[in-house]
């Protein structure tokens, strides 16, 4: 799906987390919003997602405003930057809760469901941990238990809150390939939110730099690499 | 601690750990300050109760006025826990979930009972709700008293017991954050769905404490429904008041049978909380924050 942001701002109280910004992502990218801490990017990826609301400025999926669309209603699949994962219920529980919650009339039958579960845990590779519970798993495990519970809605877009934040460097390096295979298998237009520069100009087809509620610049990681186009990206893709 | 580690020269204990001499010092200063505070008077009271032997203790409590003060705080209960208990869900969901103005005040507010003495408490509802007040002398009139009447017990109760189911789920609800229901909600849940399968499992155990305390406060709250209650006897007055009045008239065994009754019932709570906790024990370290 195609996402426009167009002249997005965001006020908290007196402090303006985001000076108007836009933004296109093209329908099929894995795409990284890139700055340091306070710099927006995670208050534009939960617009996107609808958990925040813009102070002005519309969201276009596929040329449709979406800027009125409940959180609900977006079908985004989110994952969070500690997972969220729900620690009452059984993996298989948190990946099947999101077909669970749907309406009677387009919920898949208990069969279906766990056929799909079933197969979303052999997609992340951990096909036996149906019945464990998320303080039962390790970080890399509960990322990947994360990632399924957001496709198991069948989502239209993919949102990453710092996918990579909590763990240690071994485990992120395989885990950024695992994100890389599962968003060329599934298509589907992803936005990742890093304040590491090496995961996003290695994982990202498009890096979004972004400092103090502003969009410094919009490119392909050996773009921005070979020509910073502020001092101040320069600074961070060096750090 | 095993033998071992007390053997041990004391340089090698690990920095948290006292003597023996101050371990020893603090258990037994614990226990005497339980023994003398709370156990000799609990066994004191069973020792009165039955003091001419359980049939006289069993016939005092059968008597209509032991019968109606064990209906009427039973009843009292029944209705103003409950209704704590959505009460205090609602303000600690309010308080942790939003952010608004005044939330700090909203705190302060809702530990006000905590800070007021119930006997102001209740003229506070007297003078709310009395038959001289404009409220009161309306629905006096509609033949629906307020004061010297079951609806003044129970406000009074429910005044006294507020803070306790808030005052366990804000903090609870304050270290989960909001990310699991974010997440219920990104995931399709509407927020009542939510509410029902994410929010509701995590804060059931600090739900059940404040339960338990409120209820054993709503059954032993005395002062504020000593001022609305009107002591009538059979009619409006609970069981502390009862006992305080068979107390006054030198009754002792009725009066002991009694609070033995109302220390039987808070232990039941107390052991039925401890029974819970035994039986959940797997589930409670599941659900513990990871």
């Amino acid at each position: 799906m195609h996402i426009e942001i167009d002249e997005i701002s965001k006020q908290f109280g007196t402090t303006a987390a985001l000076h108007p910004v836009s933004l296109a992502v093209p329908s099929g990218a894995l795409v990284a919003l890139l700055g340091p801490s306070g710099s927006g990017k995670t208050t534009l990826l939960r617009i996107l997602g609808g958990l925040e609301f813009p102070t002005s400025g519309r969201v276009l999926f596929d040329g449709q405003d979406a800027t009125g669309l409940s959180v609900q209603e977006r079908r985004a699949g989110f994952v969070f930057q500690s997972y969220a994962l729900f620690r009452h219920m059984t993996v298989f529980d948190n990946i099947a809760y999101g077909l669970n919650a749907r309406p009677r009339a387009t919920r898949p039958t208990r069969a279906e469901i766990a056929r799909r579960v079933t197969k979303l845990l052999e997609l992340i590779q951990l096909p036996d941990i149906g019945a464990r519970y998320p303080s039962q798993l390790s970080g890399g495990q509960r990322q990947r238990v994360a990632l399924a519970r957001a496709l198991a809605i069948e989502p239209r877009m993919l949102l990453l809150d710092e996918p990579f934040g909590a763990l240690d460097a071994k485990v992120r390096k395989e885990l950024r390939q695992g994100l890389r295979d599962i968003h060329d298998t599934t298509g589907l237009t992803t936005v990742f939110v890093t304040h590491d520069q090496e995961e996003a100009m290695e994982l990202a087809d498009l890096v979004v730099v972004m400092s103090m509620g502003r969009i410094e610049q919009i490119g392909k990681p050996q773009d921005i690499r070979a020509r910073p186009a502020t001092p101040f990206v320069r600074e961070f893709i060096t750090a | 601690m095993s033998d071992a580690t007390i053997a041990k020269p004391a340089r090698f204990r690990p920095a948290t750990e006292e003597s023996p001499a101050t371990r020893w010092a603090l258990i037994a200063v614990s226990f005497a300050g339980l023994a003398i505070l709370v156990l000799a008077p609990l066994i004191a009271v069973f020792v009165e109760a039955l003091a001419d032997g359980i049939a006289a203790s069993l016939k005092s409590l059968t008597s209509p006025d032991a019968r109606g003060a064990i209906r009427l705080t039973l009843t009292i209960a029944a209705i103003s826990v409950p209704l704590n208990a959505i009460f205090g869900i609602a303000a600690a969901w309010f308080i942790t979930k939003f952010d608004f103005r005044g939330k700090a005040f909203l705190i302060t507010l809702i530990d006000l009972p905590f800070s007021v003495s119930p006997v102001v408490a209740g003229l506070c509802i007297v003078l709310m709700f009395g038959a001289n007040s404009a409220i009161g002398g309306w629905l006096v009139a509609q033949g629906y008293p307020i004061v010297f009447a079951m609806p003044g017990i129970i406000l009074a109760t429910m005044f006294v017991t507020f803070p306790f189911v808030a005052r366990e789920l804000i903090p609870v609800m304050i270290e989960q954050g909001r990310a699991e229901e974010e997440a219920a909600l990104t995931l399709g849940a509407s927020g009542w769905r939510t509410f029902r399968t994410v929010t509701l499992p995590n804060i059931r155990w600090a739900l059940l404490y404040g339960v338990l305390l409120c209820n054993a406060r709503a059954m032993g709250e005395f002062g504020a429904v000593a001022v609305v209650s009107g002591k009538i006897r059979g009619q409006t007055a609970t069981m502390p008041i009862t006992i305080e009045m068979l107390y006054q008239e030198y009754l002792s065994v009725a009066a002991f049978s009694l609070a033995g009754v109302l220390a039987l019932l808070a232990l039941v709570t107390l052991l039925l909380k401890t029974a819970l906790e035994i039986r959940h024990a797997d589930q409670l370290a599941a659900t513990h924050r990871h």
